[in-house]
């Protein structure tokens, strides 16, 4: 390719648009730690708040709780069918009830219930802290002595690590009945080999890793959230950039973090 | 700082990276008087009043209020001195999933030991003293004309009996009608709390408002009070500026 002022100009501009776009999100990613630092000091401050914290877990437990049924009663059902045809070819479809609990318990649940609650919870929480940010809300706060960040954040992010690892209880319980249900009245494998193959090779452990990693989706979701609600400026454009980053920001997390804590928690469990 | 004097900023500087807010600035509010400060958009208006409540901190300079060097005080202590203020914000940022006796009784809530039958008592009594009827009292603030949300915000921030009310632009966008009762709403707060020692502080650009209700007018440019009168004097100020503003 000849080289023109042109083609020059083009690369150097693509050059500083990437480099950019990377101090930007470097410095996006300090800014989420000092969040996540300032949640650990304000959290051991008074006044805790009881009833914040319970309107949150209400908010992002009780009002997630049938979504998370639905994509978890098909989570189970899907998983069922996809492991006993492959199964079936080499004849072990008798273990199709502990690889759909396990693949739930430990991957399934936690990851699709994070994946929920980020686009349910945590872009509600950027799109009210934003709308509150935008229309002085928070500074009405501040003027009155009131830390706006133990008032708004802290219950939310207490709230949000209470409400997944339930939440994700709840979707492995309906995902597992989905596959049992699929499994014994559908594929017609035998329910006491069901049961037999499931206690065999699940153990409570796997339980554990999901529960535990909910518990991890649940703070990084919720500091998310609240993060870019707090970032928000310039009225309602501002608030839907950031209820759409923390959508965004939200779901990679979750699918990014679940890497790590999987290759942490095999090696501890 | 003078015993009239219920705040004084001495040679004041606020610096943005290169951009200088307020330059050495220095001037007196004067206690239980009604105080304007007038300025262009832009002049560093709503940087002061960040500063006076300790929401902004000076690169240099000394802030004296309530007999209290505010630029000493660490957070918490900030927060306990901003409990000295009330303010009303210039679209009164009540908070919009609480109802107007809810939005009164939050600080009530937030701050007092009062039981919840004293409190909403106390907040019905505010309601009403700036005009606010009984019907009125679970519409949220959707549900309000913009001079209903004012008023509320007013009785919100008169709830834990402030000594220093603030005004952001509280005329601004308003119809000449309901400018007229925001004005009224200003001098009987201020009248009704002189006892009390009530200091009212008025960040505004309408002249028109600020020559009414003011008692004394303080005119911010490029960061600097370039003029603090009484309001009576503030329209023969020799000042081209102030003059070109008035006009």
């Amino acid at each position: 390719m000849k080289l023109t002022f042109k083609t020059i100009n083009f690369s150097v501009l693509s050059v500083e648009k990437l480099g950019n776009f990377i101090l930007e999100n470097v410095s996006s990613l300090g800014s989420i730690f000092l969040f996540a630092n300032k949640f650990l000091f304000w959290s051991m401050k008074k006044p805790y708040r009881l009833k914040l914290f319970t309107d949150q877990l209400v908010f992002i437990g009780n009002k997630s709780v049938f979504i998370v049924c639905l994509a978890g009663s098909f989570s189970g059902m899907v998983m069922a069918y996809q492991t006993y045809f492959g199964f079936k070819l080499i004849s072990v479809d008798s273990l199709v009830g502990p690889v759909a609990a396990i693949s739930l318990a430990k991957e399934l649940a936690p990851v699709l219930t994070g994946l929920i609650v980020a686009g349910r919870a945590g872009a509600a929480m950027a799109a009210q802290i934003g709308t509150m940010k935008v229309t002085e809300q928070i500074d009405a706060l501040e003027v009155m002595g009131i830390d706006s960040f133990q008032y708004l954040v802290i219950p939310r992010i207490w709230a949000s690590m209470f409400a997944l690892p339930m939440l994700s209880a709840i979707f492995l319980l309906i995902g597992s009945i989905g596959a049992w249900v699929v499994g014994t009245q559908s594929l017609m494998i035998d329910e006491a080999i069901f049961y037999s193959k499931l206690s065999n090779f699940m153990y409570v452990a796997d339980i554990y890793q999901g529960l535990i990693k909910a518990f991890f989706f649940g703070l990084i979701i919720s500091i998310i959230g609240t993060y870019f609600g707090f970032k928000a400026e310039k009225g309602a454009e501002g608030v839907g950039k950031g209820t759409n980053q923390a959508v965004v920001w939200g779901m990679i997390s979750v699918l990014v973090s679940d890497y790590f804590l999987t290759s942490f928690l095999v090696r501890v469990l | 700082m003078t015993s009239e004097n219920i705040i004084s900023f001495k040679n004041v500087t606020k610096k943005y990276g290169s951009q200088t807010i307020l330059d050495d600035l220095s001037f007196e509010i004067k206690k239980n008087k009604i105080t304007t400060i007038l300025g262009f958009s832009g002049a560093g208006k709503s940087t002061l009043l960040k500063h006076i409540l300790g929401l902004s901190s000076p690169t240099k300079g000394q802030i004296n209020c309530l007999g209290q060097d505010i630029t000493q005080l660490d957070d918490f202590s900030l927060k306990e001195f901003r409990r000295n203020f009330g303010m009303v914000f210039q679209y009164a940022a009540l908070f919009d999933s609480l109802t107007a006796i809810e939005n009164v009784d939050f600080p009530l809530n937030e701050f007092t030991t009062l039981s919840i039958e004293e409190r909403f008592e106390q907040a019905s009594n505010l309601l009403i003293s700036v005009g606010i009827t009984e019907k009125s009292f679970n519409k949220y603030p959707s549900e309000l004309s913009g001079g209903m949300r004012k008023r509320v915000g007013l009785a919100r921030a008169l709830a834990l009996r402030p000594t220093i009310m603030l005004y952001d632009e509280p005329t601004t966008g308003l119809d000449p009608i309901t400018t007229k009762m925001v004005n009224r709403l200003i001098i009987d707060t201020a009248n009704s709390n002189k006892e009390k020692g009530l200091t009212s502080i008025i960040i505004s650009h309408n002249v028109e408002s600020s020559l009414k209700i003011s008692d004394f007018i303080a005119f911010l440019d490029n960061g600097k009070i370039i003029e603090n009168l009484p309001a009576s004097e503030f329209k023969n100020s020799k000042i081209p500026i102030i003059q070109e503003f008035l006009n």
